[in-house]
């Protein structure tokens, strides 16, 4: 006698207790907050503010501890928990030429007006694991801290600018469209590539932004520069009919001077590529302004190489990790009934390629 | 959950699902594009459906969600709870009592009546995706009815295996237009589809789509008129209620590979054992086991 | 008698430069008008302006369809268009990889076109599809294979059928004899010829082989700089150049 299985309710319930306690590891150990992981996993917080297109540090970190450190989980839950926000209306484009910033560094002047601002950078630590981290106890003392240059900062690509010698990229009126509130059509405007790729995985676009470096629509990128700092966020009233400050964001802005391209009409002129994301970020916002830069190639008459890259659709159809996660861990759900009904199929036709052999023989 | 609103999503995104659906029941087939929500399950678990279903709840509807035909499978589960707890509307495993249902997979064996809806998960709405995988192009296809390479896919497939071996989301063309994926439905369950009183709505949250088939569209499935479509199942009958008709599951019992098959669709198994209907391998029915 | 095709003062720039320019011809039902000119002399521009390939920049291309005659095939809608290019017209590209499907069976490619137009029943399908691989010399075993198991000129003939199954009426070839050698050009010119006159179709043929247009055309264009600088009956051009361009182009040939 055959009884069949049930119970999806109960081992529901129970696996979620079981990973309640793993989350929480040995008891002996002291839990982590919520604040010390957004004070001591900054760039795991800005990641999961960045790919998760929400910027609230507190969120992003209990997200973090939430999903066990797992980051593209992370990024899931804030996700989920920014669909259920209303969505009041569109700020005023922030303006990085303010930006306080706390990093600045172009890789295509010497010196420029505001100065070269290296910040705190991984790039010139060496890659020791400090074994005093391992050691209970306070860290080093506080760092003797320049004041972050407040003011204008002018963008590097300006001076270029002023001389024609950069692609003009004019200001665009009107509220952009919102990835987030509207299907994906394609081909897709700027706006929404830029949205698509600030909010794209890192790793997918790490990758992508290599491949162009070597050789895949290879366009070779200066980066002319990297900004990191607070910019302020204002929001028109329409009630009251003046913008009002909302508050302050981090953001990593790069900005790539490539290889110029020219015609017999147009004179030679340098190109660009942009990249804007959430927090320190700079690896994600130097790979998104390359792959922005490789997505242009119809606008500025380039060919098209065939590079991964350059195609539009493959890029925006593929950056989102939410959607890729979900759809490739999807297939460790229940498919009995498809396996099923291949299995019937394989069973007929070998029985038949059998026949056939036996009938031949 | 009071801290949502009914059915978790918002009035306005409500209103935005129930737009694409109704533009969808207008060209029944064609693929509607709507602005998918992130949920709180992953892409690949049902977003779609989740969303077509909380645009269609109401107080006083009762809810069935089934995935692979039975109601006790995990997911199945999770997304019945996730709408008891946010519209805490009645739910039932009885397909005839079910004012909406939920489904991944499967089309319930007892014929659907008119005052029912039946929402579909949906992973990969487009039935040209393997030939082409440029949403560009294909939707160029459907909007000048290219259809052309879709049947080169079943001749190849007839002359290389001697039969279309496309075994589930057998590829349908819906009223004589668009050319349309049932989902992963087993082919056992294509002529469930043509014909059928109920509303039946297809959701992909990831593909951002929604298509429909109103009621009593014909539906064809696509052949030859020399190799003609069959539904098929294992040549076996329930072990437990002793259906002929029924899909069947197989379930391996021991070591050695033997096997038996089971009906997938759960309730019209417990249903027809409650009638007195008994398999080889079937346990009398008791009211436990509902 | 209404011509099949009427030119008049085709033209496509890229940019600056001259795609082609000025063209205009009339081709009549059953005859095979050959384009001749080196690389870039804008005959490829030109096939692809008449093909539909491309949006001529200037100048119409009326095509004489069956049921509402003459039309602008600018002035199509798409589907009109694309309906057409695949049962009146037919497109031969110089690249077989470009005008097969490579991951398509033999008879798969030759039944596309039939499968396009609404024909569902397989064992007929297939019958057409084994009798035009005879017809362009392709033994039927070879059915079930696929086009990458072929050699280049196999493709190329393969290319034909597919492309003539559905009986056109007209056929743009671009380069057909291109990058094959010289005894298989010389037995897929053959076939090509038994096919035209047997067909009765009309075509316009884009090469630089002039023993390609001597075999197949009754007319003659030759194009350089993207214009037409002499145009005839196939014999007396060739035998009787005028222009001091096409006398050089038929003089490095008669070298050769």
């Amino acid at each position: 006698m055959y009884v069949a299985v049930k119970g999806g309710e109960r081992a529901i319930d129970n696996a979620h207790a079981w990973l309640a306690e793993e989350r929480r590891g040995d008891r002996d150990v002291p839990e982590l907050s919520v604040a010390q992981i957004r004070e001591q996993m900054t760039l795991a917080v800005n990641r999961v503010m960045a790919e998760g297109s929400l910027y609230d540090p507190d969120l992003s970190a209990l997200a973090i501890k939430q999903a066990r450190g797992d980051l593209i989980e992370a990024v899931f839950l804030i996700r989920a928990y920014r669909t259920t926000l209303p969505r009041f209306g569109a700020t005023q484009p922030v303006d990085t030429g303010t930006m306080r910033c706390e990093r600045r560094i172009s890789a295509t002047f010497k010196d420029a007006p505001g100065g070269q601002v290296l910040g705190p950078t991984f790039d010139y630590t060496h890659r020791l694991l400090d074994f005093a981290l391992a050691a209970e106890g306070e860290g080093p003392a506080p760092a003797s801290e320049a004041p972050a240059r407040a003011g204008d900062v002018p963008h590097v690509a300006g001076f270029l600018g002023r001389e024609g010698l950069i692609q003009p990229e004019p200001p665009v009126d009107g509220v952009p469209p919102d990835l987030t509130r509207q299907s994906m059509e394609l081909p897709a405007s700027r706006a929404l590539r830029l949205q698509a790729l600030a909010r794209g995985d890192e790793g997918f676009l790490l990758g992508l932004a290599y491949s162009t470096q070597r050789g895949y629509a290879r366009n070779h990128a200066f980066v002319g520069e990297l900004r990191i700092g607070a910019v302020a966020v204002e929001m028109e009233i329409p009630e009251l009919g003046f913008t009002i400050e909302l508050g302050e964001v981090v953001l990593t802005e790069c900005e790539t001077v490539n290889q110029f391209t020219g015609s017999k009409t147009e004179p030679p002129q340098f190109t660009r590529g942009y990249g804007l994301v959430f927090g320190q970020t700079e690896r994600k916002a130097i790979a998104m302004a390359l792959v922005d830069r490789a997505l242009r190639w119809k606008d500025l008459g380039e060919e098209d190489r065939g590079a991964p890259a350059q195609d539009e659709e493959f890029v925006l159809m593929h950056c989102d990790n939410i959607q890729a996660t979900g759809f490739l861990e999807h297939i460790k759900l229940p498919h009995y009934v498809d396996f099923q009904s291949e299995l019937e199929l394989i069973r007929k036709l070998r029985r038949e390629a059998g026949e056939g052999r036996e009938a031949a023989e | 959950m009071s801290e949502y609103n009914f059915a978790y999503l918002d009035e306005e995104t409500k209103r935005m699902i129930r737009r694409a659906i109704l533009k969808a029941l207008a060209i029944p087939g064609y693929q509607v594009p709507f602005a998918s929500r992130e949920m709180p399950m992953p892409y690949g678990w049902g977003t779609g459906g989740v969303q077509v279903t909380a645009a269609c709840l109401i107080p006083e509807d009762r809810l069935k969600v089934i995935d692979q035909g039975a109601d006790d499978t995990t997911n199945a589960v999770s997304i019945r709870q996730f709408f008891e707890k946010t519209a805490g509307v009645a739910v039932t495993e009885e397909t005839a009592r079910a004012s909406l249902i939920q489904t991944r997979h499967r089309i319930p064996e007892m014929p659907l009546t008119e005052d029912q809806i039946l929402v579909y998960q949906v992973p990969i709405p487009e039935p040209l995706r393997f030939l082409e995988p440029r949403e560009t192009e294909t939707r160029k296809m459907h909007a000048l009815e290219e259809y052309g390479l879709m049947h080169v896919k079943l001749y190849e497939d007839i002359s290389r295996h001697g039969t279309i071996s496309t075994a589930y989301a057998y590829p349908v063309r819906v009223e004589g237009r668009y050319v349309m994926d049932p989902s992963p439905i087993p082919k056992f369950d294509n002529p469930k589809l043509s014909d059928c009183p109920a509303i039946q709505l297809f959701g992909a949250g990831r593909e951002q789509r929604i298509y429909a088939l109103p009621p009593y569209s014909r539906v064809v499935s696509l052949d030859f008129e020399d190799h003609p479509f069959e539904a098929s199942k294992a040549d076996a009958d329930c072990a437990l209620c002793g259906a002929g008709d029924s899909y069947l599951d197989e379930v391996i019992v021991d070591d050695a590979g033997g096997r038996i098959f089971v009906c997938s669709d759960t309730d019209h198994c417990r249903a027809r054992r409650a009638a007195g209907h008994l398999g080889a391998e079937g346990a009398p029915y008791e009211e436990a086991d509902a | 008698m209404t011509p099949l095709l009427q030119v008049r003062d085709v033209a496509k720039f890229y940019g600056p430069r001259v795609g082609c320019e000025a063209v205009s011809f009339d081709l009549w039902p059953g005859e095979v008008m050959g384009v001749v000119g080196e690389s870039g002399s804008g005959k490829s521009t030109l096939l692809a302006c008449l093909s539909g390939q491309m949006a001529p920049d200037q100048g119409v291309v009326i095509y004489d369809t069956r049921d509402r005659g003459p039309m602008d095939t600018r002035a199509m809608s798409e589907p009109e268009r694309r309906m057409l290019m695949r049962t009146d017209w037919a497109l031969v590209h110089q690249n077989p990889r470009d005008g097969l499907r490579m991951g398509v069976s033999a008879g798969g490619n030759v039944g596309e076109r039939l499968m396009a137009v609404g024909a569902r029943h397989y064992g007929d399908i297939r019958a057409r599809a084994v009798d035009w691989l005879g017809r362009v010399e392709i033994a039927a075993e070879r059915v079930d294979d696929r086009p990458t198991a072929f050699s280049g000129g196999m493709q190329q003939r393969l290319q034909i059928a597919r492309n003539l199954v559905s009986g056109p009426r007209l056929v743009f070839m671009d380069e057909p004899t291109g990058g094959l050698d010289v005894s298989v050009q010389a037995r897929l010119l053959d076939l090509l010829r038994g096919l035209v006159r047997e067909m009765g179709l009309s075509a316009v043929i884009v090469t630089h082989d002039l023993a390609v247009v001597r075999l197949l055309a009754d007319r003659l264009m030759v194009m350089k700089d993207g214009r037409v600088i002499e145009a005839g009956l196939t014999d007396q051009v060739l035998d009787d150049p005028q222009h001091g361009y096409t006398q050089l182009l038929v003089s490095s040939v008669l070298q050769v």
